[in-house]
């Protein structure tokens, strides 16, 4: 019953507000805002398994590169830099600067070393990813507990052991937060890159239709880029309470407790 | 949640020599690199190029009117994106039925990456100001939006039902229990937005072309005035610093009074 009515209510709105765009826009006269049901044509003529092989896999694959990239070296430098009191406070003030510039000026930057090539679009991905993470990974090991950290002392838990064993797991929810924030910023740039130079790709095809006035496929691809949007984070998501479930049962036992 | 925090009193003692040295290190690492031949020069220029065409910039009047441009459109966004956001949080998150029903919605509609606005911005303003306004009024929202979400359903239950006892008005009740709890959760989702919208704001007009910052970048680009350029994305880093710091000193200000932050001073 009440998966019943769970059902209803998460369902109700999406639907009403898709009939609703479905009945207003149906005899819509209007250039740039076409009925619904022509966009949805659209949408199954432009988005053909060919075209999405050779548009949508690209950019997916730029953005996996980067993103894997920046997470490793963001979660690497970041255990050296919070672990060395000296080194942090050295480099603190730069990291901050670095994350405050908005990361899509970097695409112009870094055309100038690396052309127009999907070797830029990854790298605009790694430099615009790679500050969150770092700077959530510094911030998630100086926050590591002091008695745990006597703890494993005191044992003589050392060298790699203690990097996995105590530093990771503590550090683990400040850097997924971190993580989660640098795939949103990963598509933005995987988009961006594309829109400024490109021959392929996701970002590149919905600015050619604009420009070429192809309204209801421009639609279409908002569409699909907001679908896939949702997707990476439904999958992020997923992943994230495979690998936290530890730290989903502590807050739940805690506030029970509490 | 997810802010980084350095409240470290002791920021004036020994941080903060290593941290200017981190700084002038920095300084003098992308003035010795194209010096000694590492790096093009063409590609990154030395700091004290990047430094003179920042002072050629300063002196000119198109600067100081992207300037303002870039921080009109971040400011009427920001704006924009906190009133819609905490008027709707409020009344979504103090209805249960609402906060149901929109879940679903609100969870699909959050992770819709801003930028793909930015043909349909193109289409509706060309590149007048409004194009800037809709990408940063859109990323901005969510950001508040959410935020008030947690911070009303973080509201104390007995509270609000003794206030119900007391036959408080539906207003005084949003006045004197809600808004107060909420209240922290607000400045933590305006903090956001204010990043975010700047980012936008600057993304907006670098790739579509409407006035201000980020269309000085672009065109420096186009003009091989590489300098230039770099001097203009300094000024969005510092900018960016800036209204960090802002936001945080501001929270920390306004909300001296809260338990909140009273709480984390006494402990």
């Amino acid at each position: 019953m009440t998966v019943a009515r769970r059902l209803l209510f998460a369902a109700a709105l999406p639907v009403v507000l898709f009939v609703g765009w479905w009945v207003l826009s149906a005899d819509s006269e209007s250039f740039y805002s076409p009925p619904l049901s022509e966009i949805l044509t659209a949408f199954g003529n432009t988005w053909t398994l060919a075209a999405i092989k050779a548009e949508v896999v690209p950019s997916l694959l730029r953005l996996f590169a980067g993103y894997l990239l920046a997470s490793i070296a963001g979660v690497g430098l970041g255990l050296a830099i919070g672990l060395n009191r000296r080194l942090r406070a050295t480099l603190e003030p730069v990291l901050e600067f670095f994350r405050a510039i908005p990361p899509p000026v970097l695409v112009p930057v870094i055309m100038l070393f690396a052309g127009i090539g999907d070797g830029m679009k990854v790298i605009v991905i790694v430099f615009g990813c790679v500050w969150p993470i770092l700077l959530n990974t510094v911030e998630g090991v100086r926050a590591v507990d002091s008695v745990v950290l006597e703890t494993a002392r005191s044992y003589r838990v050392t060298g790699t052991a203690r990097l996995t064993k105590v530093i990771l797991p503590s550090a683990g929810p400040q850097i997924v937060t971190g993580l989660r924030q640098a795939l949103s910023i990963a598509i933005i740039l995987m988009v961006i890159s594309e829109m400024f130079a490109a021959s392929n790709g996701l970002g590149f095809t919905i600015v050619q239709f604009q420009r070429s006035f192809a309204i209801p496929e421009m639609w279409s691809g908002i569409i699909l880029l907001g679908l896939l949007g949702f997707a990476l984070s439904l999958l992020f998501r997923l992943a994230e309470k495979r690998v936290l479930r530890w730290y989903e049962g502590l807050r739940e036992a805690q506030r029970r407790a509490g | 949640m997810t802010s980084v925090r350095r409240g470290n009193p002791a920021w004036l003692g020994h941080p903060a020599f290593l941290g200017s040295a981190g700084l002038a290190g920095l300084l003098l690492l992308i003035e010795l690199l194209p010096r000694l031949g590492v790096v093009d020069e063409q590609y990154l220029p030395p700091t004290s190029a990047i430094l003179a065409a920042l002072a050629d910039e300063a002196g000119t009047g198109q600067f100081w009117i992207s300037l303002k441009d870039t921080l009109v459109a971040w400011g009427w966004g920001l704006f924009i994106a906190v009133a819609a956001g905490v008027l709707a949080g409020i009344l979504i998150g103090s209805v249960p039925v609402l906060r149901e029903l929109t879940a679903s919605t609100i969870e699909f509609l959050r992770p819709i990456p801003s930028v793909a606005l930015i043909p349909l911005a193109v289409l509706l303003f060309g590149t007048e100001i409004g194009s800037t306004l809709l990408l940063v009024c859109y990323a901005a929202f969510w950001q508040v939006l959410v935020q008030v979400l947690y911070g009303v359903a973080d509201v104390d239950p007995v509270a609000y039902e003794t206030a119900r006892s007391y036959r408080f008005s539906g207003w005084a009740r949003i006045r004197y229990v809600l808004w107060p709890t909420a209240l922290p959760y607000v400045f933590t989702g305006v903090r956001l937005a204010a990043s975010v919208a700047l980012i936008l704001a600057i993304t907006a007009e670098l790739v579509i072309g409407s006035p201000g910052l980020g269309k000085d970048i672009a065109i420096a680009q186009a003009s091989q005035a590489v300098p230039t350029m770099y001097a203009l994305i300094v000024v969005t880093g510092v900018l960016g610093v800036l209204i960090n710091l802002l936001a945080r000193t501001g929270e920390r200000r306004l909300l001296a009074w809260h338990q909140s932050v009273r709480g984390e001073v006494a402990v």
